[in-house]
């Protein structure tokens, strides 16, 4: 007995909380990263802002209708490239709404447990194709059938852009809506079928009501992946900044336009190297709105049913 | 006993099934029109499996499946013909916990009369749920804030207005699955003297754990235990009225039960 | 008081059938929204793979990109793919494991941590190109790396560490409490039941999380381009301070340009970008089926 006592002697103990101290410290550091690189983002994009608009005037970058950076005669608004991004924003939502919807209310409501498991992966995998095939695919294959269908197609066009990305945002829309139709308490289906309500009626007039601030979320969610989504727009829907809402016509997304700076072999000090961070911060704000809301929706959705 | 002709519901050798697993076994008994029917027995004995198979609920859970016949009104409610939608719609059901729909009180009775096909005028819809509400005794608490969400409520309020929610469509039986097993005794009390008022119209099935309310309430009591091989099927040892159950029982095990003997 | 008409029963069984069907036109609807979305991802593939075919030839692997279709490869591009893969494994999975580890293990109940889990599910939400202007910012100017391999993995690391925090987390919850407390009450420090325990038995998921991370990566083109990796390479990246191309890039590059030859070449370096990911994804499935721990 006595022996194994000293082997438990508090020089080991000691040894034994050093490390453990040590480790904890380094772990905290790296999840400190996270909030580092936030703090980058803010204030890489920060400080290439304001350098942009002591050159350029923040109303001239959010009235004037005309974005030529590029060009001799330089303008800078900003609104034709968020014009192009919310256009194929919305056509993408277009898709992916109805849709991923439908796919989330089935999986949730009618798929039996065996459907759900072969049918789910499948839809995954749509999501996890790289973004530069779907932009592959976009300008290549739908372009054309667009052409075919409306000869006034142009070759760069926001409508495939759109269609791409919808297919590919449609796994998130359908996988966090399904999340917030699961989530809804079994009695509340048990009270309506108690009713005499058929599966139907449950689930679009019970189920979904009350899962509607999940699907909210989920929506905004997608919302921002469309307007931060940059290869298929780069590769599809062209590099034209135009206010128009004609969704067969070539447009400049945000993204768009940073990829296109970014080809080019731009000076560190030149004015369109700042355009890229200005449009960057712009497109940053829009997207961590949509986020912080959709994360806060969610939380009060959860705490409701738990 | 031998009042036949006000059968609501009688079940026949029923057992049911959860994959494998008996659950409920060779359960035969009657449920009498305009009778407070309680069933009671220990925890785990099945009673809220055998409440749930009268009004075809169990079939939500997928492995489940079931022997024997139901019959209401003297038609099998398990034949392949019958619609599991129809039998709800015509035995309602009250849950151990309330359970409204997060919409307003109102809509909370007025959604079972529209999607049953209800076609009048907004007034009479408006008749209708007042009419329900006052059956459930919860107007005069409610007739100002109809339009109020129905998870406002306290937990009492909320259980009379899911039992407001099942008499709006006016079905013949209500079905109760404990339905005061979550409320405070005053709101207990209330839920009491509202079935005895609604039995004037409606049949009712209760599950209880608690036997003085069954003891208070009931006209009949049926007696669950588990028995089987291993004691793991539930089944009907006794049934009869309810004072003949509390005051001279036939079989042991039930007067050990009541009798606080058990276990 | 109403009268009930409208309850009869004779309306009931009418409308009943009505309903019925009405339920079952949607159940074939929102089913088939379903098999739209399959049948868009065959598509795809069928389109990718009829296109990329004919192009599909060891000289990809051999030949560095050219302007002449039928001399052009793909070699730089791998190469620098492996090179860039490899070492934003090498940053991302310690510090995204151990920020995983900390926040589930060892993070007391306060603000601070709040404050880190918010921004880890913020972050998970930024645009990919966003991190590209970090990385172009910070690394490839600030630091003065240039655009080099080491900036491009530094970027990648960044943009994968949200994913490996949140799947490390979920790996290690799945751990039940009881092991823990049964640790601790030998007298192990929260560290050593980290280490010992909780890490060992949630390895397999956590791997699993790590190649889908991974996987992510490897199809990641925005960013790149926005720190300025290269589309045309002709040499063989010989380390981490050497200027890159990768997979992704080198196909964009080939879906820009106007001749359909390079096009085929872009739908074969597709499909080998699906092989590389879907060996990836097999792999995932493999070790989450085979040996993950069922509690």
């Amino acid at each position: 007995m006595t022996t194994t006592i000293h082997s438990l002697n508090p020089q080991n103990h000691l040894k034994r909380d050093r490390e453990r101290k040590i480790v904890r410290a380094l772990t905290f550091i790296f999840a400190l990263v996270s909030v580092g690189t936030t703090a980058g983002i803010i204030y890489e994009l920060l400080k290439e802002t304001v350098l942009f608009f002591q050159e350029v005037s923040i109303i001239e970058f959010f009235t004037d209708t005309r974005w030529t950076p590029l060009f001799a005669s330089k303008r800078f608004g900003v609104l034709p490239l968020v014009n192009g991004t919310l256009l194929v924003a919305a056509g993408a939502m277009l898709v992916a709404v109805p849709l991923g919807l439908l796919a989330a209310i089935f999986l949730s409501e009618y798929a039996s447990e065996r459907m759900r498991k072969v049918l789910k992966p499948i839809l995954e995998v749509l999501a996890g194709i790289p973004t530069v095939v779907y932009g592959y695919f976009a300008l290549l294959f739908i372009t054309p059938i667009l052409r075919d269908l409306f000869p006034e197609t142009q070759i760069f066009n926001a409508a495939s852009a759109s269609i791409a990305m919808g297919f590919m945002i449609l796994p998130l829309m359908a996988s966090v809506s399904e999340d917030a139709l699961s989530a809804v308490p079994r009695s509340l289906r048990e009270a309506s079928y108690a009713l005499g309500a058929t599966k139907f009626e449950t689930a679009v007039q019970v189920v979904l009501p009350a899962a509607l601030s999940g699907v909210a979320a989920a929506f905004i969610l997608a919302v921002s992946r469309a307007i931060g989504e940059t290869m298929i727009v780069a590769i599809a829907a062209g590099q034209q900044p135009k206010l128009t809402l004609n969704p067969l016509q070539s447009i400049e997304t945000m993204t768009a336009y940073i990829v296109q700076v970014s080809l080019g072999d731009t000076p560190h000090q030149s004015i369109a190297y700042k355009t890229i961070f200005a449009v960057g911060m712009l497109l940053f704000a829009m997207t961590l709105v949509m986020n912080i809301i959709s994360y806060f929706i969610t939380k009060r959705f959860r705490e409701k049913y738990e | 006993m031998d009042n036949n002709h006000n059968t609501v519901l009688e079940t026949k050798n029923l057992n049911i099934y959860y994959g494998d697993f008996l659950a409920i076994k060779d359960v035969n008994f009657k449920v009498f029109r305009h009778q407070i029917t309680a069933i009671i027995g220990p925890s785990g004995c099945g009673k809220s499996t055998l409440l749930r198979s009268f009004n075809r609920m169990n079939e939500l859970v997928p492995s489940a499946r079931s022997e024997g016949k139901i019959l209401f009104n003297g038609e099998d409610i398990y034949d392949p013909s019958i619609d599991p939608v129809e039998v709800r719609r015509r035995i309602g059901m009250v849950f151990q916990k309330p359970n409204p729909f997060p919409k307003s009180i109102y809509e909370n009775i007025a959604w079972g009369l529209k999607i049953n096909g209800f076609r009048g005028s907004k007034s009479e819809l408006d008749d209708l749920v007042e009419q329900a509400l006052r059956g459930a005794a919860l107007w005069d608490e409610v007739k100002d804030k109809l339009d109020q969400s129905g998870l406002s409520l306290s937990g009492g309020q909320q259980q009379r207005l899911c039992i407001a929610r099942a008499i709006a469509i006016k079905p013949e039986v209500i079905l109760m699955d404990e339905p005061a097993s979550a409320l405070d005794p005053i709101a207990t009390l209330k839920i009491e003297d509202l079935m005895r008022e609604l039995k004037e119209n409606y049949t009712i099935v209760i599950v209880t754990h608690n036997m003085q309310e069954a003891a208070r309430v009931s006209d009949y009591t049926a007696m669950m235990m588990l028995t089987g091989d291993e004691e793991r099927s539930g089944t009907v040892i006794e049934f009869d009225q309810t004072n003949v159950i509390f005051t001279r029982p036939k079989d042991k095990r039930t007067e050990d039960y009541i009798t606080g003997r058990f276990g | 008081m109403s009268t009930l008409t409208a309850l009869k029963d004779v309306t009931f069984e009418r409308n009943l059938s009505f309903r019925k069907l009405k339920g079952k036109i949607f159940e074939i609807l929102a089913f088939f929204a379903i098999l739209l979305g399959i049948a868009m991802l065959l598509t795809l593939l069928v389109d990718v793979f009829l296109d990329g075919l004919p192009w599909l030839s060891t000289r990809l692997f051999t030949e560095f990109p050219s302007r002449f279709p039928e001399k052009a490869g793909l070699r730089s591009a791998l190469q620098g793919s492996i090179w860039l893969m490899f070492l934003t494994a090498l940053m991302a999975i310690p510090v995204g494991v151990g920020a995983g580890i900390y926040l589930e293990e060892f993070a007391p109940q306060n603000r601070i941590t709040r404050f880190i889990e918010i921004n880890v599910a913020n972050l998970a939400g930024v645009p990919s190109i966003i991190y590209g202007l970090l990385g172009l910012g910070l690394f490839v100017r600030q630091l003065g790396l240039g655009r080099t391999l080491i900036a491009g993995a530094m970027t990648m690391a960044l943009l994968v560490l949200p994913i490996i925090i949140v799947t490390t987390r979920e790996a290690i919850r799945a751990v039940p409490n009881s092991i823990r407390q049964a640790a601790l009450a030998i007298g192990a420090t929260d560290w050593e039941v980290s280490r010992d325990h909780v890490l060992v038995y949630s390895a397999p998921a956590i791997l699993t999380g790590v190649i889908l991370a991974m996987s992510r990566a490897i199809g990641e083109t925005a960013p790149l381009i926005t720190i300025g990796a290269l589309t045309y390479i002709a040499f063989d990246p010989k380390g981490p301070f050497d200027i890159f191309t990768v997979l992704p890039i080198q196909i964009f590059n080939w879906v820009s340009l106007p001749q359909p030859a390079f096009h085929g070449l872009a739908a074969a370096g597709i499909i080998i970008l699906l092989i590389v990911l879907l060996s990836m994804n097999a792999l995932a499935i493999w070790l989450r089926n085979r040996l993950t721990i069922h509690w």
